[in-house]
């Protein structure tokens, strides 16, 4: 049931909520129900072709020779696309916003670089048709090394997965091999902390896995123009793409989505339209390109495989004095959206903690995997499940509640964040409580009477305010100071015992014992460079 | 090689050629244009394709179309009569039940087998007769609120 606590805020809020609260049918719910909402499948025409890739069974190889002599004869058969038929053979995605290099090709010509990678299409007047013929195309190879593990990509001599990106590392800008974040001294951090946690997440490719596989129906129009109905998430995106593949202008595509059923993310990739359209006009009859689930399962994109590893500097009464992050994103063969998933995981370090130093390194890296892309999240979601445990972690070691741990370390109006933006409007803490009152889970007093907007301050970050007067100096007492140890002790993480772990006097609101002040902006920071407000578009802050 | 079958789909009579080794999904969507079915899987795992034959919830991507010679279907299609609703539909409405709608035809599919041979079902045979159905965007809860409404309304109608 929703509560909607007004108390909150009250103040800053103009309370004339009108839908919100308010239950709301969806506008397409009649046809969901009704079994007529119009999916792109949902469309008959006349005498439809059926278009089926030839996949790579090796994660990576050189193709020698394609004989579909045979196969262009079998029964049922009227084109076999090649890749010197895809008039722009090499893109990436977020070209539409000129970002990263065009690398993927629609259909491999030379070498394939992952198990599944496209090599031709069949159009047929059946699936089974181009199936069978598929089975008699004969492709020779010559296997090359691959190379699986993000990390083993990276390092010298490890097989090249990517021609555009020979070192297996996305370019960001032109020349940065990854993305950086620097704040404060971290290492002087770590000195300062009385306990050190460090650890190494690693995560899995996930599948979206709709219910509606991904595909697409090209119809030529009677003008001359395609009509091509999707499954696609982003209709715009995947007109733009399929566009610049087919070397058309984009007026000359009429697109007809928007009943996706099921995209979580995988739907954006544009897997099919490009192929289809082409199909459809290398033949002049509508074509339809629909994945099996086979195919979606082992060859449509999955959210990509993290791989970070954490350091946390902790004092004795709970502050986060210094996270240092190191993460690797396994992008697979191409970049999809993986370059812009790792800018979005630079933009969530350290999570939504206020600490002194922090510093992170994170990679975009390319290996002979499934290409990765978009999936609820992503670059966000595993970064939060590390830093999660490491919060359940460091609350253990410093024998604290784990949410009392976290409260402590919140955001709050004031904090400089390590992106050297001021916290506004913020409100986790209140969160926290009305999170703990509805479990029932006992906080102490002051834990209760936090505020998100009490005690926040550059300060609290060791950022020097100009332009105020701290409101924290008046409001508590310097915090004892605590004598850093001179080796930080290691401490494995331990369940916590069922018995109640002992707490430590409550520690004292932060002023914080100031950390060296931030080192100024490094060499090669993304000054004036685009910042993402989404996969389709920037803006500059 | 097409193979003449008849069969009743939602109580109408249906005449039609099948090549031999056809499922009932194709059948339905392709030969006889009943596209309330839908086809996730085609291998008889996700349950989106069920379709009540005699009563029965199937997975019609399994089911040979010949099979169905003589037998009556029931779809999505069927639910409505005319303007009104079926009460699942509407019940699948009220509670938010579907959000992109692609297992929704074979969710009240298997819902309906369910409460046409156990009109009052405990929540958890409802999750137990919907168990082979899966929903993506894990909208289950309001699902099986869904059905459990209609369990417990008086003017649930048979259809």
């Amino acid at each position: 049931m929703l509560e909607f606590r007004k108390d909150i805020f009250a103040d800053e809020r103009d309370d004339s909520l009108v839908e919100i609260g308010q239950p709301t049918a969806r506008q397409d719910i009649l046809g969901h129900v009704t079994g007529t909402s119009p999916y792109y499948d949902d469309h008959r025409f006349a005498n439809l072709l059926h278009l089926k890739i030839l996949r790579s069974p090796h994660a990576h190889a050189r193709i020698r020779s394609i004989d579909d002599s045979v196969a262009a004869r079998a029964p049922g058969v009227k084109r076999i696309i090649r890749a010197a038929d895809v008039p722009v053979n090499l893109n990436t995605l977020l070209s539409l916003i000129q970002f990263g290099k065009d690398d993927e090709p629609s259909l491999a010509s030379d070498v394939v670089r992952y198990k599944g990678e496209p090599i031709l299409g069949i159009v047929a007047t059946s699936e089974r048709a181009a199936l069978e013929a598929l089975a008699l195309v004969r492709v020779s190879y010559d296997q090359l090394p691959a190379v699986l593990d993000v990390e083993e990509a990276i390092k010298a001599g490890a097989p090249s997965v990517n021609a555009t990106y020979p070192k297996n590392t996305f370019e960001y800008y032109g020349k940065y091999d990854h993305q950086k974040l620097r704040f404060g001294d971290v290492e002087a951090g770590f000195r300062q902390a009385d306990i050190v946690i460090e650890d190494r997440y690693q995560m899995s490719p996930i599948e979206h896995a709709p219910t509606e596989t991904n595909g697409s129906i090209t119809v030529p129009d009677t003008n001359g123009r395609y009509i091509v109905y999707t499954s696609t998430q982003a209709l715009f995106f995947s007109l733009d793409t399929a566009a610049k593949i087919n070397a058309v202008q984009s007026n000359q595509l009429h697109f007809i989505g928007g009943t996706v059923g099921g995209g979580f993310g995988g739907k954006v990739d544009t897997l099919t339209e490009p192929l289809c359209i082409l199909a459809a006009r290398l033949t002049g009859a509508p074509v339809r390109y629909r994945l099996s689930r086979h195919e979606e399962m082992q060859f449509g994109s999955p959210r990509g495989a993290e791989r970070i590893y954490v350091k946390d500097g902790l004092a004795k009464d709970g502050r986060i004095v210094a996270r240092s992050v190191r993460a690797y994103f396994d992008s697979g063969a191409y970049t999809r959206l993986s370059s812009y998933a790792v800018v979005k995981c630079v933009a969530h370090i350290p999570g939504p903690y206020t600490i002194p130093n922090v510093h992170a390194d994170v990679y975009c890296v390319f290996t002979n995997r499934t290409p990765a892309t978009a999936m609820r999240g992503f670059g966000v979601t595993a970064l939060d499940f590390a830093l999660e445990c490491q919060m359940d972690k460091g609350a253990v070691a410093v024998g604290m509640d784990p949410l009392e741990f976290r409260m402590l370390n919140m955001y709050r109006d004031g904090d400089m964040k390590a992106h050297r933006r001021e916290a506004k409007n913020c409100a986790l803490i209140e969160c926290a409580q009305v999170a703990a009152e509805k479990a029932n889970w006992p906080l102490r007093d002051e834990f209760r009477r936090m505020s998100s907007r009490q005690g926040g301050s550059h300060e609290r970050a060791g950022v020097a305010d100009r332009s105020r007067t701290p409101q924290l100096a008046s409001a508590a007492k310097p915090a004892p100071s605590t004598p850093p140890s001179p080796v930080p002790q290691r401490v494995a993480y331990e369940r916590p015992t069922p018995a109640a772990p002992t707490r430590t006097a409550p520690p004292s609101p932060p002023p914080r014992s100031a950390p060296p002040s931030p080192a100024a902006s490094p060499a090669g920071s993304t000054h004036g460079a685009p910042r993402f407000s989404s996969v389709f578009g920037t803006r500059r802050r | 090689m097409k193979t003449p079958i008849q069969f009743h789909l939602n109580g109408e009579a249906v005449a039609t050629f099948v090549e031999s080794g056809a499922n009932l999904l194709d059948t339905l969507r392709e030969t006889v244009g009943d596209l309330s079915v839908k086809g996730g899987c085609w291998q008889g795992t996700c349950g989106t394709c069920t379709v009540l034959i005699d009563g029965v919830p199937r997975l019609s991507c399994v089911t040979l179309a010949e099979a169905c010679a003589g037998k009556s279907v029931e779809t999505t299609a069927g639910l409505r009569r005319g303007a009104d609703l079926h009460p699942l539909q509407q019940a699948f409405m009220d509670r938010f039940a579907a959000q992109c709608g692609y297992c929704t035809p074979g969710m009240l599919m298997a819902a309906k087998a369910l409460l046409d041979r156990n009109p009052n079902p405990t929540r958890a045979e409802v999750i137990d007769a919907l168990c082979g159905n899966i929903c993506r965007c894990t909208g289950y809860e309001p699902i099986i609120q869904a059905v459990m409404d209609v369990a417990g309304s008086d003017n649930r109608r048979r259809a």
